[in-house]
């Protein structure tokens, strides 16, 4: 009993601290519809500053204190630099584009953190005056803790006032629900949009700044929050304060008795919890569907077969693939290798994103299903690798038979959360299923058959499959099937009027992507020789999204180009620098903001071609 | 007052305005008509920077207002008020109205809610009332109140009769009349030519994204010709 009531409180405190990040979070994408990556980081800047500060400020509670509100403030200002500087420029580019411009700022913060304050754990001190514990109800527990407890719901009547009182309230709201009137009534949007960031951002700040007593500080903060943020306001419902106070309390609850009813399952569980609701209620617990009436999108350019000098471009590189590896050491051929399978797993990305118009958050999981299809027939029943790549693809494909089933029914960000759920189901029940799969020691002993035996032939192995997977999903694209997909992507309507079966086109479209990624992720187990949960993490995902977004969405070469560039540069940077998360983040952000097309949108635009 | 010449727009690729030109002079209510498509909503959306127009020049009190942006020229002075209305649904009558309040203007009497429920009594009576829970002539009403709280000189009207009740027509056209009379520019846009003629001075008769027809209401009434070829459906 007195066990229940303490997770019970334990729960409480938890929730306030997810409230506050999700707040910020779920603020800023009310306002500008960006989904905000970077929300993460800056609650982790918020727990560095604060450590920082709080240490090095006299000792009190003025230094306390006031450390936590300066660092809160600091990552305002940093808020709004981000999006002076960055959004600004990029709130009319595709939401995946947003997307990606926040993680380049992901990276960039890792590296400056890791910079500044090191690898290690940082402990910060304790609060001044709620150092102790207190008697709540009979049992003994942290007057830290109950002070958090007290937090959320403070800040959410503050923000609550805030909405409902001020005339900048007021404005924000009404932005929220239609921002092109709000500026036709002579409100400066950007204004607007600033301090809804920077306020988002504070709170961002403060979350991470309260942390600091209560656990230490390090540079895996920024992904463990943004992702549990993610769930609580998804599942609250995007742009909702209530929403995602409720939703923070659920999560928060469950993650506390989660541990005590089923501990082999506690990463799941958020998750599950995130699936189902979304399943039920696609637009979250206290969400509306938005409003879409007042977008004027442009319409999307079709697929081009490639122009001859694409075609010759492809051939000459082909070519190149064939006949320079035996010439190569080991070492470049593992590279050449892996960007084979890294093409496989961009193009089959590719094919639900552009032709499907569905964005896919957790493309990894596919991948991943691959890996683990082929792994565990290694290691349960000591297969063959014939069988494992043959395993490979089917334990995709069926991945992607169920989890489509339900991600194609949403669309926009709902989708992409929903994908990130089911893909972080499947890399926890990877992590947490230690019997099956050895959790995160990985399965080892992965290793291709005799005859795949030598880095070459496995090399010309992978590029036979992943060349010949990649032009059948490109056939596919302009197979009429193709044709039906993108109807249904550019009026949904009007294909379901002509008879079309948007929901059943869309499935199939999922499952092949899934099958494809199956391939590329048994071929990825075999040459790496193990499969780790790592393979299904959401950094997966988001490279596949960058290889996608860095070759261009529009064109089907796009995924190609995107994956070659990205894996090399990948590499490249590792190799060379230590702070490669620093540069590619910087690339990144460049590449956004002046090479909104992708790099084969821009040699298109070099060849003349729209 | 307003004085829009030889402007062009696009969607995408679609060549919408093929060169309009009209003006309104300072106090005068001038008509914009034409069939369905003619073009009517995308100059207004063009004069209030909603739509870049791709050429010609929109000036407003001497000063060419064309590839601003919306709030810039609404802080010029001149409001809009959309077909579609969009009343922001979440928010009451009061905060709608409070949304669309801008500085006092020089030489005109500062708009209040307490003014606008004056100018439409049926309003005052829901103030705290969520717009999403209003009848469409209450949100016609709602959003031309939260247009005036801006304190235009010029105020474009998209369609106000679509969609309405005759009374609640009458009574626009009552409101309309109001406004000229305070002074207000106002350029309407219809398809009732009924009711475009009780309160306009002038009228512009767009057709194909140009304007086909012009002069004084009342000779528009008279010219059958004119009436039956660009209006008529
Ligand atoms: N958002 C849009 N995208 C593409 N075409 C549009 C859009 N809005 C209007 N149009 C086209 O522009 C033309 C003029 O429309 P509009 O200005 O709304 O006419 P009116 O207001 O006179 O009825 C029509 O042919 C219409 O189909
Ligand atoms: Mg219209």
């Amino acid at each position: 009993m007195e066990n229940l009531l303490v997770q019970g409180l334990s729960g409480l405190a938890t929730a306030s601290s997810l409230f506050l990040v999700a707040s910020g979070l779920t603020v800023i994408f009310g306002v500008t519809r960006i989904v905000n990556f970077a929300h993460g980081s800056l609650y982790m800047l918020g727990a560095y500053l604060s450590w920082t500060l709080v240490t090095q400020l006299p000792r009190g509670h003025l230094g306390f204190w006031g450390g936590v509100a300066l660092a809160a403030l600091i990552v305002g200002v940093v808020g709004v630099l981000i999006e002076v500087l960055l959004l600004r420029r990029i709130y009319k580019a595709p939401e995946l584009f947003q997307l990606l411009a926040t993680f380049g700022v992901v990276l960039i913060v890792q590296d400056v953190a890791l910079l500044i304050w090191g690898p290690q754990d940082l402990l910060g001190p304790r609060a001044p005056g709620l150092r102790g514990a207190t008697m709540v109800l009979g049992v003994r527990f942290p007057l830290y803790e109950l002070f958090l407890i007290a937090v959320g719901p403070v800040v959410l009547a503050l923000l609550w006032l805030l909405f409902n009182r001020t005339r900048w309230g007021t404005l924000v709201r009404a932005a929220t629900a239609d921002r092109e009137m709000v500026g036709a009534l002579g409100v400066n949007q950007r204004a607007l949009f600033t301090t809804v960031f920077f306020l988002g951002s504070v709170l961002a700040g403060l979350g991470g700044a309260l942390q600091i007593p209560r656990e230490s500080v390090n540079l895996q903060m920024d992904l463990v929050v943004i992702v549990e943020a993610f769930v609580v306001v998804v599942v609250g419902g995007l742009g909702s304060l209530p929403g995602a106070f409720l939703a923070a309390l659920l999560i928060g609850e469950l993650q506390a008795f989660g541990i005590l009813i089923f501990p082999r399952i506690t990463l799941v569980l958020a998750f599950l919890v995130m699936a189902v609701v979304l399943v039920i209620r696609p637009h979250g617990l206290l969400g509306r569907a938005p409003s879409t009436a007042h977008a004027a999108a442009a319409p999307e350019p079709p697929y081009l077969p490639a122009s001859p000098w694409r075609r010759w471009a492809g051939l000459g590189l082909l070519l190149l693939a064939v006949i320079v590896p035996p010439f190569l050491g080991d070492y470049a051929l593992i590279v050449f290798t892996e960007i084979a399978i890294m093409m496989l797993f961009a193009a089959s990305l590719h094919f639900i994103m552009g032709p499907g118009g569905m964005a896919s958050f957790g493309h990894a999981a596919y991948f991943g299903f691959g890996a683990y299809g082929a792994a565990l027939l290694v290691r349960h029943f000591a297969a063959p690798m014939e069988l494992g790549l043959l395993a490979a693809p089917f334990m995709a494909g069926l991945g992607g038979l169920v989890f489509g089933f339900f991600c194609v029914r949403l669309s926009g960000v709902y989708a992409a959360m929903l994908t990130l759920a089911f893909a972080q189901i499947a890399w926890s029940t990877a992590f947490q299923w230690v019997e099956m799969t050895g959790g995160d020691n990985g399965i080892l002993g992965v290793w291709p058959s005799a005859w795949a035996q030598s880095k070459l032939v496995f090399y010309y192995l992978s590029l036979a499959l992943c060349v010949g997977a990649v032009m059948l999903l490109r056939r596919a694209i302009f197979a009429p099937f193709g044709y039906a997909l993108r109807a249904g992507r550019d009026s949904p309507l009007r294909a379901e009027a002509i008879g079309m079966d948007g929901f059943r086109i869309r499935w199939f479209a999922f499952i092949l992507a899934a099958v494809a990624a199956g391939i590329a992720g048994g071929l990825f187990a075999y040459s790496k020789g193990s499969v780790f949960p790592t393979y299904m993490s959401i950094s997966r995902s988001v490279d596949g999204l960058l290889m996608v977004l860095l070759g261009g969405v529009k064109t089907v070469s796009g995924p190609i180009a995107g994956a070659l560039a990205y894996t090399w540069l990948h590499e490249q940077l590792m190799r060379a620098f230590d702070l490669w998360r620093l540069f590619l983040g910087i690339i990144i952000l460049a590449l956004v903001l002046f090479f909104p097309q992708g790099l084969a949108g821009a040699l298109g635009r070099r060849e003349g071609r729209s | 007052m307003l004085d829009v010449t030889d402007l062009h727009a696009h969607y995408g690729r679609a060549h919408i305005l093929q060169g309009v030109t009209l003006r309104a002079g300072e106090g005068e209510v001038l008509a914009l008509l034409g069939r369905n498509g003619a073009g009517k909503s995308t100059t207004m959306k063009s004069i209030m920077g909603l739509l870049r127009p791709t050429s010609g020049a929109v000036r407003f009190r001497g000063e060419d207002i064309a590839g601003r942006e919306p709030f810039e020229i609404a802080r010029r002075g001149i409001g809009y008020v959309p077909e579609e209305r969009r009343i922001f649904t979440e928010l009451s009558v009061l905060e709608n109205l409070e949304v669309g309040r801008m500085p006092a203007r020089e030489g005109l009497a500062p708009w209040t809610a307490e003014r606008v429920f004056a100018l439409f009594p049926s309003l005052g009576a829901m103030r705290k009332r969520p717009g999403g829970r209003m009848s469409g002539g209450e949100q016609q009403m709602l959003t031309i109140g939260r247009t005036l709280m801006g304190n235009p000189r010029l105020i474009l009207l998209d369609e106000p009769s679509e969609g309405l009740a005759p009374v609640i027509i009458e009574r626009m056209a009552e409101a309309i009349l109001a406004l000229k009379r305070e002074g207000l520019t106002v350029l309407l846009s219809e398809q009732n030519l009924h009711f475009a003629r009780l309160v306009s001075d002038r009228a512009c008769v767009l057709e194909k994204g140009a304007i086909r027809w012009e002069g004084r209401m009342e000779a528009l009434m008279a010219d059958e010709a004119a009436r039956a070829q660009y209006l008529t459906v």
